[in-house]
C-alpha cells in the first residue's frame, strides 16, 4: 500500500506540535493509582507514585508557523485540557 | 409545549428522556448533535450516555457540537436546559455550569438507586420539590466526582447554587456531596443521577411501598412544564 511519504511510518516524520496534559497535582489520579498498585504488587517497591496524563500530537503538512504554534497553545488551553482538573505541561514543536 | 432531547454519537438515554418528557405531558422533540436549529423547542434535555466515546474528556467533544452553540445561546437567553449525567458533564465543559467531573474516587463504575436531598427548588426543573425533601433517583456513572476550586465552591454554597446533595452514601467522592447544580438564573440544572429512569411505576427504583415504584424523576419534567406554563 502506498502512503504519501510525509505520512508513512505513522507519525514519525511529520512536522507536529506536541501537547502534554496532566491531571492537576492535588487531584486523585485513579488510573495512576491503579498502575502504582500493580507495580507495588510486581515488586517495584521504589516506585513511590504514578501519574498518567496525555500526549496529544497535532500534525501539519509543513513546519508549523508562529501563528500555528500560538493557535495550538490556545487549543491546548481551551479544548485539549480543562483547567479545572488538568494542567497543560508543555506545547512543543517537533519537526 | 415542546421539549428537545439531544442525541450525540454515543448518547444512551435519549429515548428514555423522550419517554419521560411524554409521560410528564409535553411533546418530546428529537435533536441531533449536528442540528443548527433547536426546532422551536421550549426547553432542552442533554441526556446521559458516553457522547463521542468519552474521548478527550467526558462531554468535551459534545460541548463543541453544532447544536451546542444553539443550546448555549438559548440557555444564556433563559431557556430551561437540563443536563443528566453525561449531559451534566457537557454543561460543565460548555461552561454553562462551573467546576468539573472526574473519575469516581473508588475507581469503580457505580449503578445504584441513590437517595438525594433537594437543596433548591427555585429552578425550572425542581419547582415541584420541597426543600429538604429526600428523593430516590437511579445513578450510574464512572466519572461523577464533582470538583471545583475553593473560590467556586464558596460561591456555589453561598449563592445557593447546589440543587441536590447525595444522602446516606456519597457514591463518587463529590466534594460537599454535590449531586447537582444550577446556574444563577435557575434555568440550567445539571446532575449526575438519572431522573428519566424514575418516571413510570414498574420501571423505577424500589421504594418502601413497592419494588420499582419510584417516580420521583417525573417531577423534574413536570416542573419545567409548570414553569413554562406559568411563564
Amino acid at each position: 500500500m502506498d502512503f504519501p511519504p510525509q505520512l508513512s511510518f505513522g507519525s514519525i516524520i511529520v512536522p507536529k506540535i506536541i501537547v502534554e496534559v496532566m491531571p492537576k497535582a492535588d487531584l486523585l489520579d485513579p488510573a495512576g493509582k491503579a498502575v502504582a498498585n500493580a507495580l507495588q504488587r510486581k515488586g517495584h517497591k521504589t516506585v513511590a507514585n504514578v501519574r498518567i496524563g496525555k500526549r496529544i500530537e497535532l500534525h501539519y503538512a509543513t513546519t508549523p508557523t508562529e501563528q500555528e504554534i500560538n493557535d495550538a497553545k490556545q487549543i491546548a488551553a481551551d479544548f485539549l485540557s480543562n483547567g479545572v482538573i488538568e494542567d497543560v505541561i508543555s506545547v512543543t514543536v517537533e519537526n | 409545549m415542546k421539549i428537545g432531547v439531544v442525541t450525540f454519537p454515543g448518547t444512551l438515554d435519549d429515548r428514555d428522556a423522550m419517554r419521560a418528557v411524554g409521560l410528564a405531558g409535553a411533546e418530546p422533540v428529537s435533536l441531533w448533535h449536528a442540528d443548527k436549529t433547536l426546532k422551536d423547542v421550549d426547553a432542552v434535555v442533554l441526556p446521559g450516555g458516553f457522547s463521542f466515546g468519552d474521548y478527550l474528556r467526558c462531554g468535551a467533544i459534545a460541548a463543541q457540537a453544532p447544536v451546542m452553540e444553539k443550546v448555549i445561546d438559548a440557555a444564556n437567553g433563559g431557556m430551561p436546559v437540563l443536563g443528566i449525567c453525561n449531559g451534566f458533564q457537557i454543561l460543565v465543559e460548555s461552561h454553562l455550569l462551573p467546576g468539573g467531573l472526574i473519575r469516581n474516587e473508588h475507581q469503580h463504575f457505580i449503578c445504584r438507586d441513590q437517595k438525594l436531598i433537594v437543596e433548591n427548588n427555585t429552578t425550572a426543573w425542581t419547582n415541584l420539590f420541597e426543600i429538604g425533601e429526600e428523593i430516590t433517583i437511579p445513578l450510574k456513572n464512572g466519572e461523577g466526582g464533582y470538583i471545583a476550586d475553593q473560590e467556586t465552591l464558596k460561591r456555589l454554597e453561598g449563592e445557593g447554587l447546589i440543587v441536590f446533595r447525595y444522602s446516606e452514601v456519597n457514591p463518587n467522592g463529590s466534594i460537599n456531596n454535590i449531586a447537582g447544580l444550577r446556574n444563577e438564573k435557575g434555568n440550567v440544572v445539571g446532575l449526575m443521577p438519572h431522573p428519566e429512569h424514575a418516571v413510570e411505576p414498574g420501571f423505577g427504583p424500589d421504594t418502601p411501598v413497592a419494588m420499582r415504584s419510584g417516580v420521583d424523576g417525573l417531577r423534574f419534567f413536570k416542573s419545567v412544564i409548570n414553569q413554562l406554563v406559568n411563564a
